[in-house]
């Protein structure tokens, strides 16, 4: 309960402290840092420190890592408002490379590993499902790289291109959530009891850990990057309109 | 990609006319996890007969004092009937701890807040399972529902094919997703083809 009431209050977090002690609150806050773009090497340095030196706004680094301490974490408007949308794209989009390189990868190893032990129906089943749920999320993944991301960097640029805006950021996570945790049901439920019980445990711990990873993912995108691409819209759109007002007037 | 509950929120609906009582109540309810308060009703008035049935609880915790004194005695049985769910004795006053024993556990207001999960718990647990909501393998309908689906058929042709409401196959839809734990038809095909419920050559 004290650590929960520290979080709330940001105290378990701070630019001040040592950046070394963040991943003591929780070990995944590596693989954040990686993805913020901050390179290991810290000595005694701050996180204060560390970030600048990496070129890295210090407190995108600290409410991601509550949002991974604490789960449904809602950030406040400083929050946002201090944070910096080019370093949630940049996490979001070495996100997508971890798990497209990374995280899909081991995972398909093991489900091959696994359907390799099953007959030839089964093995046909299980490796057809999950490709259906990589081409997805792949999809999805694509989709956010070449529309949602660039739209992004234009806004934080200060342009304000018209063919997209934040409100088409549609929900399409829900089917490729729901896949993958039917995968789980899947594997743990309704392997034959012929398949190793080892092979089975290593597919569900990835698919655990990916899930896991995944939600967070998905509420980063949610909740921070959707709220802060929206006022930012709304911000260009009331310059614009105001710049137009002067031009009228000045005619 | 929200984490899911797997287990379904089990409703609860409360009949007792004090206000303090009842919201008290519900705040209690609402510190433990996979319940819910779906409903309050303080009084007899109307058709509280439908109003219950409409509310669809899974759980009833009742007043007596609710009912007047005619329908007081047969009251647990009435709503049981009804709600076709467990009915628990909520007693406010000494008058009517004489019903509690007809009831299928009793909520006193002296109990603390985990005397009365323990009690809720047990009274769910020793529900069958229709009440609960909890059937362990699918039915044999539930089968030929999900072979459909497995094939592609919407929820109208399934009804029209078994000559049963869509809200119906809906409902069986609802059910076999909460026991196989599978919610995408790709995901459900995969259980069909599994459970050599159709062949792989019906797919392809």
């Amino acid at each position: 309960m004290d650590d929960m009431k520290d979080i709330h209050t940001g105290k378990l977090f701070s630019t001040g402290m040592k950046m070394a002690e963040v991943p003591d609150a929780e070990p995944r806050l590596l693989g954040v840092m990686r993805r913020l773009g901050i390179r290991f090497g810290f000595g005694e340095k701050t996180v204060e420190e560390v970030c600048a030196e990496n070129g890295v706004n210090p407190h995108t680094l600290l409410l991601i890592s509550k949002i991974y301490v604490n789960d449904k974490y809602a950030p406040s408007k400083e929050e946002l408002s201090r944070s910096s949308i080019k370093d949630i794209v940049t996490y979001l989009h070495n996100s997508h490379d971890f798990y497209v390189g990374v995280a899909l990868d081991t995972l398909e190893k093991f489900i091959k590993k696994m359907a390799g032990t099953l007959d030839e129906k089964h093995s046909r089943i299980i490796t057809k499902f999950y490709s259906g749920y990589k081409d997805e999320i792949l999809k999805h993944f694509e989709y956010e790289e070449s529309v949602v991301f660039p739209y992004i960097q234009m806004l934080d640029e200060g342009k304000l291109p018209g063919n997209y805006s934040i409100d088409l950021y549609e929900e399409s996570h829900s089917d490729v959530d729901e896949k993958l945790n039917d995968l789980k049901s899947i594997v743990m439920k309704y392997m034959p009891e012929t398949c190793d019980d080892n092979l089975i445990q290593n597919v569900l711990t990835c698919l655990y850990t990916l899930e896991n990873d995944l939600s967070k993912h998905t509420y980063i995108e949610d909740e921070l990057l959707v709220p802060m691409a929206e006022s930012r819209e709304k911000y260009l759109r009331k310059q614009m309109d105001s710049s137009v007002t002067d031009e009228t007037e000045n005619a | 990609m929200k984490l899911k509950m797997r287990e379904p929120i089990r409703k609860i609906l409360i009949l007792e006319p004090s206000v303090l009582i009842a919201e008290g109540l519900r705040h209690v309810i609402d510190n433990f996890a996979g319940y819910d308060v779906c409903g309050i009703i303080r009084n007899q008035e109307g058709d509280i007969w439908a109003k219950i049935d409409d509310f669809n609880a899974d759980l009833v915790i009742a007043d007596p004092s609710v009912f007047d004194n005619r329908d007081r005695a047969g009251a647990h049985d009435m709503i049981k009937g009804i709600a076709n769910a467990p009915v628990m004795a909520l007693i406010s006053t000494a008058a009517d701890a004489s019903y509690a024993s007809t009831y299928d556990g009793t909520i006193y207001l002296s109990d603390t807040s985990d005397d009365i999960e323990q009690k809720i718990s047990t009274v769910m647990k020793a529900a069958p399972a229709e009440q609960r909501g909890e059937g362990e393998e699918l039915s044999s309908r539930e089968k030929e529902i999900l072979v459909c689906v497995a094939k592609g058929m919407l929820n109208k042709e399934i009804a029209d094919h078994f000559n049963i409401s869509i809200y119906t196959v809906i409902t069986h839809r609802k059910n076999i997703t909460r026991k196989t734990g599978i919610k995408t038809v790709a995901g459900l095909t995969v259980y069909a083809l599994l459970n050599n419920l159709i062949d792989m050559n019906a797919m392809e």
